[in-house]
């Protein structure tokens, strides 16, 4: 009750200090003082404080179960444990929005005490661009989403939330993807600030990149465990489903992935201007536009809390606001400096990141079309249709080949100018992968030049990282661990993909099936009960050729409120390779539908990807030299 | 007769428009190969003629109609007009149950017999596709 209230105030009242902020800092924009007034930081602290408490004081509903409270009545429910009742907080739309305003505010005080160094004129316009963007939520959350909806009379229970929902993986995915997601609100309102300045230079490259790191880290992180979620959680024992509701989160990874490298060349050459504002302008569209395709209603999935089309109109009138004030300010202020550093030879540093750039704009359109086209036809005919994988896998697993091939020479080039030094060593190397995949090959059933062609470059990239990893030639090391990650998950993936068995059949207790590799045998079932679902624990043992057996206890979850069936897959992880067993229920019959599947290198999928964003870390880590 | 920059500026141009004419047309060409369209059962009793292609039915489980065995589950999707009958070896979703709304993927044998290779999965119970919504009239 009380809680309710604070809460809702303190929302108000951080909006209200966000119209002071811009009224104080146009006011300090035009006086001479170096630094900015020192107010300005308090507000936007005291701003960030009511946004914490805001939040805090619906964390506190969701503990004490306050069914008076609209959001918490409708995803809570006193029999949940204590530790989804705290993740539910976000699991919903209200409350994930409010944890988006959170971060917003709190980048923008972060940023506003790590920028000391800056002009003090950028400084106050990326304020000012920030809370544009805040305002914007704010109103959006008060006026189309409050989390702080009163009922009365206060019901007894609650509506629950969705089970399958209730994971210790997906508790911290949502706050780990919107600190990537909001990361890039700071670097578009920076790069905004900068063009109006005319302060896209060197310093501000430098300056720049720390954020796109975080962001970067973060979402690569935050996409991965939404996969994990997604491997153990529906039962399909894939990890990517090319769903519209991933490609979303992929979209501004790759133009963040582009920005990254476009930063360096700006770091270091103040080359590449102009894309790096695009990329920065494009990167926030899409985490906006993902954000307003999920929450809209227009794409199925879990995370479509609620299909209210005044949400969804609120958002895309913002999101059109953003674009047209963001282009507007691009092309009004952009001066492209002519200087000399815009001459590179054709075979430089500079070129291979461009190439990089290509690649990752290639890849962003595929994944665009493929996610937009469906929605597009379905407003101008009417007609469903659902883009597949097979799409996906077409248009992007063969230009992986000539992307690996250059993500392997484009690091040893030099800047401005330069020539291919080692060639003997890198040639070895190559025959060396060539040779190897062949090996690998040919015993596998596999389409046998396309996979040979393909593996062999992963394998050149591994190879070629792996050396540089242990001769420390360049110092570069962040990239090269990076580079190695991505290698290691190509890598991972194919072998994945290409080694992958799957037995699917409907069994009864007791009853054994035989198939080629050896036997599965259904022992017998147990139930149990929990304070929010009855489950019913099944236990097989499965017999390899050669004798060994292990036993899986595939689960599955009846919960009382909502009432929902959910599996629980059980997954033998070792170094090798995943076993993995899921058994469905079919209502009203004594079949029992179980899938086994045997996964190899599965867990090299998301060693790599740590790999990949451990990279990220060094180099945000990484002492100025 | 042009400079150095030029000539190359336009070498640099014409790459960039011959990748994205190949790129478009990549995607295009790619994209009606692997469209999945969808149907209800009433559309499918309307075909003229039958599609070799993928397609997805979608509609709701009849009451009485699942029947398993060791390797297959038959059941009929019915849009409340018409009805199909739907083969299918595969995992099922749990919450596939009689009564209740369903997509399957798969090909058509004819107008009446449809072979699924997948059953897509639903996240909540109350939830239902948009399509099959539409497919049984909003009932």
């Amino acid at each position: 009750m009380l809680a309710n209230q604070i809460g809702y105030y303190s929302l108000i009242l951080g909006l209200l200090l966000s119209v002071l902020l811009c009224g104080v800092s146009i006011k300090d924009f035009n006086k001479t003082n170096k630094q900015i007034n020192q107010n300005i930081l308090s507000l936007s602290f005291l701003q960030l404080v009511f946004v914490i408490v805001s939040f805090l004081s619906l964390i506190i509903s969701f503990i004490n179960s306050d069914f008076s409270n609209e959001t918490v009545f409708n995803n809570s429910h006193t029999t949940k444990p204590l530790f989804y009742k705290i993740s539910g907080t976000w699991g919903n739309h209200e409350g994930s929005l409010l944890l988006w305003l959170l971060v917003l505010t709190l980048f923008i005080f972060l940023f506003l005490i790590k920028s000391r160094e800056q002009p003090k004129k950028y400084r106050i316009l990326t304020l000012l661009f920030q809370q544009i963007i805040i305002i914007g939520f704010f109103l959006f959350v008060l006026m189309t989403s409050n989390p702080f909806n009163y009922l009365f009379p206060t019901p007894n229970e609650g509506l629950g939330l969705n089970p399958i929902l209730q994971d210790p993986a997906l508790a911290i995915h949502p706050p780990i993807l919107y600190l990537g997601y909001v990361g890039t609100s700071i670097i578009f309102s920076s790069s905004l600030a900068a063009v109006t300045q005319n302060y896209i230079l060197k310093q501000w490259g430098q300056h720049i990149k720390k954020w796109v790191l975080v962001s970067w880290i973060f979402l690569t992180i935050g996409i991965m465990l939404g996969s994990i979620w997604a491997y153990y959680e529906l039962g399909w024992g894939g990890f990517w489903f090319w769903d519209p509701v991933e490609n979303v989160s992929l979209m501004p990874w790759l133009t963040l992935t582009a920005l990254l490298h476009c930063v360096v060349v700006l770091e270091r050459r103040a080359a590449l201007t102009s894309w790096v504002v695009i990329l920065s302008i494009t990167t926030f569209t899409l985490s906006m536009c993902g954000t307003f395709l999920v929450r809209s209603g227009i794409l199925n999935s879990v995370h479509t809390f609620a299909n209210d089309p005044a949400r969804g109109i609120f958002i895309l009138i913002f999101l059109f606001a953003l674009i047209v004030l963001s282009l507007g300010i691009f092309f009004t202020f952009h001066k492209e400096n002519n200087k000399s550093s815009n001459n590179f030879f054709w075979l430089s540093r500079e070129t291979s990141i461009l190439i990089n750039n290509w690649f990752m704009m290639y890849f962003l359109s595929v994944v665009l079309i493929g996610t937009v086209y469906p929605i597009f036809l379905d407003v101008i005919s009417s007609e469903k249709i659902s883009v597949g994988p097979p799409f996906y896998q077409k248009l992007i697993v063969p230009f992986l080949i000539p992307f690996l091939l250059f993500m392997s020479l484009g690091p040893r080039l030099k800047w401005i100018k330069s020539k291919i030094e080692n060639k003997n060593s890198l040639i070895i190397t190559f025959i060396i992968s060539v040779m190897l995949t062949f090996f690998i090959i040919k015993n596998l059933t596999a389409d046998l030049l396309f996979y040979t062609v393909l593996i062999s470059a992963a394998f050149f990239l591994f190879f070629t990282t792996l050396k540089e990893l242990f001769i420390k030639k360049f110092n570069n090391i962040s990239q090269t661990v990076s580079h190695f990650g991505l290698s290691l998950l190509i890598l991972s993936i194919l072998f994945n993909n290409i080694l992958s068995s799957e037995i699917i059949t409907n069994i009864k207790i007791g009853e054994r099936y035989d198939y080629n590799k050896g036997e599965i045998f259904f022992k017998k079932i147990e139930e149990r009960k929990e304070s929010n679902f009855n489950s019913i624990i099944a236990s097989f043992e499965i017999k390899n050729k050669n004798g060994k057996t292990i036993e899986l206890k595939p689960e599955i979850r009846i919960y009382n409120q909502p009432i929902i069936i959910t599996s629980e897959a059980d997954i033998r992880t070792t170094l090798l390779e995943d076993k993995f067993l899921v058994m469905n229920l079919v209502k009203g019959n004594e079949y029992f539908n179980i899938r086994y599947q045997v996964k190899p290198f599965m867990v090299w999928i998301w060693i790599s990807v740590l790999l990949l964003s451990l990279g990220g870390l060094m180099s945000l880590f990484k002492r100025k030299i | 007769m042009y400079g150095k920059k030029v000539k190359l500026r336009f070498t640099f141009l014409a790459l960039i428009l011959a990748s994205v004419i190949l790129t478009v047309f990549l995607v295009l060409q790619s994209l009606k190969e692997n469209v999945v369209y969808f149907q209800s059962p009433s559309e499918i009793k309307s075909l003229i003629e039958l599609n070799k292609k993928k397609i997805r039915v979608g509609g709701m489980v009849k009451e009485q109609s699942v029947s398993i065995n060791s390797d297959e589950v038959n059941f009929i999707i019915t849009d409340f007009k018409n009805e199909i009958n739907v083969v299918y070896s595969g995992s099922v979703p749990n919450l596939f149950a009689e009564g209740k709304g369903v997509v399957a993927e798969g090909f058509l044998k004819d107008k009446n017999y449809f072979t699924a290779t997948k059953i897509l999965a639903k996240h909540d119970e109350n939830y239902m596709p948009p399509e099959v919504k539409e497919a049984i009239g909003d009932k």
